[in-house]
């Protein structure tokens, strides 16, 4: 890399650029992690458990474990381009300048779809989260949870919009006492730490797999949700110190974090709830882990993991915010939004106008739009995201091979992973499509209008030769 | 009434202070600062000012 001229025709005439306000860079490893996890984290309090109801306790241990697969995948493949392409955006900077412009817009609109959507069904759930604490006080009425949706939105926009340091470090402590919260529950029914109350055996017996071989395939819809937004680390490129440490370390460091509480998840919420109560999210266990530790007979772990379930929505909502508006900004950055969307606060150095303009969005789908619904678009957005992601990393690779350009981790047994994970893909689409086909459709449809709006009309205004000021050389082929 | 509702109105008024704030800071930042300075950022500036620690 040292010898390169950044001003030869090698080079493409790229180089530092005059940025008088800039997103701060004040991050380390352990926010990465804190972003990560914290977006995910809540995926273990609710949501994975309709895995076990659509095909029993064992198809949701598959289906966490296929799931984690992926996963892997996505954080090994994202900690190489990430650490490589260290802008904010994440994976629609890493579209733009390996795929295209058309393939950018789509990213950039998944990533914030997936986002703010998640956000609200946080939003959603936190609201609900206190009408429980208000029955659980004494409280008779009924409370008006809007109030409560609202200010959960409103506070954490306002800690993003003074400065990412602040917002994450938050993240960090709440993230880590609801990742406690889960390894306590694991220690203390289990039977390591005084007696167990875990049942499996009698639990599974006769129920194996309710629905057959089938039923796997349909848990995998839910499966993803134990480690749905982990790939939101890569937001984060920009505001971190050291790009080519902090990603990859932060990122890796929290895919094992999530699988290690996917799996004791799955332990001790299938070893004391039976399958039909654990299966169904809606009338039966909205959230698993608090359940389990209300049939522990603790006061003490009650109230550590209703804490840990209302912790673990505040860093879901928290992160979802960052991200979504890092995507945002730098779309607006490079025009594929309106410029305006792409100014920097000069006192907090934070992109302050997306983080606005996202919050009344946020708003109407938390108030306005059925949580299931809400939900199954931001899997949907997500899924494809991660079929991106493959072929991002098969051009990657074959554009800027090895040893061409300083890369921060690089990801083993390429094409392996890009291979498992476009094959996962395609399970999971298969899966939501027995589940959720009308949305579906109605959601790549949707794709496929807006991107003949950029492709027709919005594309025009992009400064094309100004959104590629990473000082790279340029790719082989070109 | 019961201290849920007054928590309630609570959480109404502390969502509105919260709007309010940025909605002000928003128009004092816009008002104070030239568009150019604010949307001056571009990506890739740590990288390039590696490159070109490297070459000097």
């Amino acid at each position: 890399m040292t010898d390169f001229d950044i001003t030869s025709a090698e080079r493409d005439g790229m180089g530092p650029h005059g940025t008088k306000v800039g997103l701060l860079r004040v991050l380390g490893p352990a926010h990465v992690w804190a972003l990560g996890v914290g977006i995910v984290l809540v995926g273990e309090y609710m949501g994975w458990n309709f895995a076990v109801g659509k095909g029993g306790a064992y198809a949701a241990l598959m289906a966490c474990w296929f799931a984690g697969i992926l996963y892997t995948c996505v954080a090994m493949i994202d900690s190489e381009v990430t650490s490589t392409v260290a802008a904010a955006g994440g994976q629609y900077t890493q579209a733009k300048h390996i795929v295209g412009p058309l393939m950018a817009f789509n990213v950039g609109l998944y990533l914030v779809f997936a986002y703010t959507m998640l956000e609200a069904a946080n939003a959603i759930t936190a609201g609900y989260l206190i009408s429980v604490v208000a029955t659980m006080t004494g409280y008779t009425g009924e409370l008006d949870q809007r109030p409560f949706i609202i200010l959960v939105i409103m506070f954490l926009a306002w800690l993003n919009y003074r400065g990412v340091l602040a917002t994450l470090t938050f993240n960090l402590v709440i993230t880590a006492i609801a990742f406690c919260a889960i390894i306590v529950l694991f220690l203390s029914t289990s039977g390591i730490l005084g007696g167990g109350i875990m049942q499996h055996a009698a639990l599974f017996e006769g129920h194996e797999l309710p629905y057959g071989w089938i039923g796997v395939l349909a848990a995998m819809h839910f499966g993803l949700w134990y480690y749905l937004g982990i790939e939101g680390t890569t937001q984060a490129a920009e505001e971190v110190r050291s790009p080519a440490r902090a990603l990859p370390f932060g990122t890796l460091a929290g895919i094992m974090t999530l699988l290690i509480a996917a799996t004791l998840t799955w332990y001790v919420c299938s070893g004391v709830l039976p399958w039909e109560f654990l299966g169904d999210g809606v009338n039966g266990s909205v959230a698993p882990l608090f359940d389990t530790a209300r049939l522990s007979g603790s006061n003490a772990l009650i109230w550590f993991l209703g804490f840990g379930t209302l912790f673990a929505t505040l860093a879901s909502a928290n992160g979802c915010i960052n991200d979504a508006s890092r995507a945002w900004f730098a779309m607006g950055r490079d025009k594929y939004l309106p410029a305006w969307f792409g100014a920097v606060h000069p006192k907090y150095r934070t992109p302050y106008r997306s983080i606005i303009f996202l919050v009344p969005i946020a708003l109407i789908f938390a108030l306005g739009a059925p949580l299931d619904q809400v939900i199954t678009f931001s899997i949907l957005s997500g899924l494809l995201e991660y079929t991106f992601m493959p072929l991002n990393i098969i051009l990657f690779r074959r554009k800027w091979p090895m040893g061409s350009i300083k890369r921060g981790y690089e990801h083993p047994f390429h094409p392996l992973p890009a291979i498992v994970l476009l094959t996962i893909c395609a399970i999971t689409f298969f899966a939501v499509f027995l589940g959720y086909g009308t949305q579906l459709v109605a959601m790549i449809g949707f794709y496929i209008v807006v991107s003949l709006w950029f492709h027709f009309w919005r594309y025009r205004f992009v400064d094309r030769g100004a959104q590629f000021t990473m000082p790279w050389p340029k790719p082989q082929g070109y | 009434m019961e201290t849920w509702n007054y928590v309630e109105y609570a959480a109404w008024a502390l969502s509105v202070l919260l709007g309010l704030y940025m909605v002000v800071d928003w128009f004092t930042i816009d008002t104070t600062y030239s568009e150019d300075v604010l949307t001056s950022s571009r990506e890739g500036e740590l990288e390039a000012m590696t490159e070109e620690s490297h070459k000097g």
